[in-house]
């Protein structure tokens, strides 16, 4: 990639050859199909998965891509799934509306949060986003008159998609819907990281001194980008509401929120795809081994996470990328 | 009505000395080498569950058992410092964050396996229970203890910053790590007793918690949300610092949850997100 670099006096030319789709890249969404046919029984953990990865991408945004640590990004899944839930309870089923209403939603509070996220760095912004996370959750607790507290938000009723597939039990709807949710989402990103507001955005990551330097708005940029993954992670919550008809108070968690980053530190930060491998890891994982006690599970997560930072720190994506010789 | 409030105070008060004790240590360390130690309710954690072995098992009485977990939390937080967390100094805060959290993971797993996820109650000697009536007011004995175990801690950290050698070390290397460095004082050394006499006062704290607020796997996360509030909003490295945030964050939570229930539970998170957006250093932090 660097050779490209140096002898390309074009950097736009340096752009589209990074973005250039690979063979593993095709052969990754055609296998996203297979499960359609090999594990038919599956379609509902496999809506999950790609409901968690659609979440995990747009982590990877604020995280992996423009440095910013978050605990708390669970607040604007949940608030795009509540806000999809609370449409549909007023009477408009649609899903692809809904879909885009709680995303425009969730982006919009994500744009006003930005204002307090640009100014803190380091603990304090940890501590920001791990409070906004919790406000957001005991919030929602307290407003049991529109959220049904921890009872859940009943009476969600999703329209059939184009009024024609039902969302039924199988999953067979659902996975299609969440799958193409998040292919969309993963194109929006690599579109977005493949230009030059991608390379800003790691630029900020490198070193945020230097920004204002070059003549870049680094705080404008973080706010885009924070807006921008506020609307993905609203839309994946959306999602979720849509396929299962249902919302409860952990859709606001800071177990969701941590969970996130933890698929998107064995995947690999900072490569989009990271999120979407962690995500297939870690709930096929939970899936399989959820006969044991989940205090146990979280023993491995943890024995996990610190083997990860230790022997891998860009996870298993960058791990397979360095034995393969390449380089980002 | 007055009387009412002054109690609410003073058990606010004292569950932000409680804080205090569980929190300076974090503090310190993170002013001293920006290390984000997510795992220092773990070691407060362990320290809570040494005492109450130390009780059942050897019989030992409270106050007895508090200096052993002091000692048990420092020791094991210097085994691991010198063998892991010393590889990520120069590590993203990210790596920091990760390595960290998956160690509360693991001692909250281990905790339920030696101790199942129940609550370990204590029983305290008769002089720490019940309350004492003092100025038409009646005060629970045991925060009383808990307000003096606190401030002669506060006042023994003071001495110790202030007025020896070593303090005036530590001092010089929360200001500029590389000058005193460069001045040849070691460092390394520094933060190693540091980072111990931190835990092993988290250690305490995880004692002293368990009559006010339980003690269960879950301590580490629970108490960990508390503690950074606490170290974020007084600022980094300064014990000052700490003794505020701790004071207003326990003040706030249990007056809040008395006089405002519908609001209490989120007041603390609205404050601190208010008062960090003003000071993103903290109410005295310099950095």
């Amino acid at each position: 990639m660097s050779e490209i670099a140096r002898n390309s006096p074009d950097p736009r030319l340096w752009l589209k050859q990074r973005s250039r789709w690979s063979i593993v890249e095709i052969a990754f969404w055609l296998a996203a199909l297979l499960p359609f046919f090999l594990f038919p029984a599956y379609l509902t953990l496999a809506s999950q998965i790609a409901i968690a990865a659609l979440f995990a991408v747009s982590v990877d945004l604020v995280l992996g891509y423009a440095g910013i640590v978050t605990l708390g990004h669970a607040m604007f899944f949940g608030l795009g799934a509540y806000a999809a839930g609370l449409i549909s309870k007023a009477g408009w089923g649609e899903p692809l509306s809904g879909l885009v209403m709680a995303g425009v939603f969730a982006g919009l509070v994500g744009y006003v949060a930005s204002f307090i996220i640009v100014r803190v760095q380091h603990l304090a912004l940890i501590m920001i986003t791990l409070g906004l996370g919790i406000l957001s959750y005991e919030l929602a607790n307290a407003m049991s008159w529109l959220t049904g507290g921890t009872d859940g938000l009943q009476g969600v009723d999703t329209w059939p998609l184009f009024g024609a597939f039902e969302f039924d039990l199988w999953g067979k709807t659902a996975y299609s819907y969440a799958l193409a949710g998040l292919f969309i989402g993963v194109m929006v990103c690599r579109r977005m990281v493949h230009s030059s507001f991608g390379l800003a955005l790691r630029g900020i990551r490198e070193n945020v001194r230097r920004m204002p330097a070059i003549g870049s708005d680094y705080r404008a940029h973080l706010q885009t980008v924070y807006a921008i993954s506020a609307a993905i992670a609203g839309a994946a919550g959306a999602l979720l509401t849509q396929t299962t008809d249902t919302v409860s108070l952990d859709v606001l968690s800071f177990q969701r929120s941590a969970d996130v980053v933890v698929m998107l530190i064995l995947g690999g930060t900072g490569r989009l795809y990271g999120g979407i491998v962690g995500a297939i890891i870690f709930l096929v994982a939970r899936d399989q081994l959820a006969g044991i006690n989940p205090q146990y599970w979280y023993f491995w997560i943890g024995v996990l996470l610190m083997v990860v930072v230790l022997v891998m720190p860009s996870g298993i994506l960058g791990g397979l990328a360095r034995l393969a010789g390449k380089r980002d | 009505m007055i009387g009412q409030i002054a109690i609410v105070l003073f058990d606010g008060f004292a569950f932000g000395m409680l804080l205090f004790v569980l929190s300076v240590g974090l503090s310190v360390t993170l002013g001293l080498m920006n290390f984000i130690n997510l795992a220092h309710c773990a070691f407060g954690m362990l320290g809570g569950y040494v005492a109450v072995t130390a009780m059942r098992q050897l019989g030992l009485p409270f106050v007895a058992s508090l200096p052993l977990a002091f000692l048990a939390a420092a020791a094991v937080s210097v085994i691991f410092e010198r063998t892991l967390f010393r590889r990520l100094y120069q590590a993203g805060e990210l790596n920091q964050v990760l390595f960290t959290i998956g160690l509360v993971f693991v001692a909250a797993a281990t905790a339920t396996y030696l101790f199942g996820t129940g609550q370990q109650p204590i029983q305290l000697p008769s002089w720490l229970r019940g309350s004492v009536e003092i100025a038409g007011m009646r005060l629970g004995a045991y925060r009383m203890f808990l307000v003096a175990v606190a401030l002669a801690i506060t006042a023994l950290l003071v001495f110790g910053l202030e007025r020896t050698r070593f303090g005036a070390q530590v001092r010089a290397a929360v200001d500029n790590q590389r000058v005193a460095q460069g001045l040849g004082l070691d460092v390394d050394r520094i933060f190693a007793v540091t980072f111990a006499v931190g835990s092993g006062l988290a250690g305490l704290g995880g004692a002293l918690a368990i009559e006010i607020v339980g003690l269960d796997p879950s301590f580490g996360f629970h108490f960990l949300v508390y503690v950074l509030i606490v170290v974020s909003v007084g600022g980094l490295g300064s014990v000052a610092g700490s003794f505020l945030g701790a004071t207003l964050l326990g003040i706030g939570d249990v007056a809040g949850k008395y006089f405002v229930p519908e609001i209490g539970s989120f007041l603390i998170y609205l404050i601190m997100v208010a008062i960090l957006f003003m000071r993103p250093l903290g109410l005295l932090g310099r950095r």
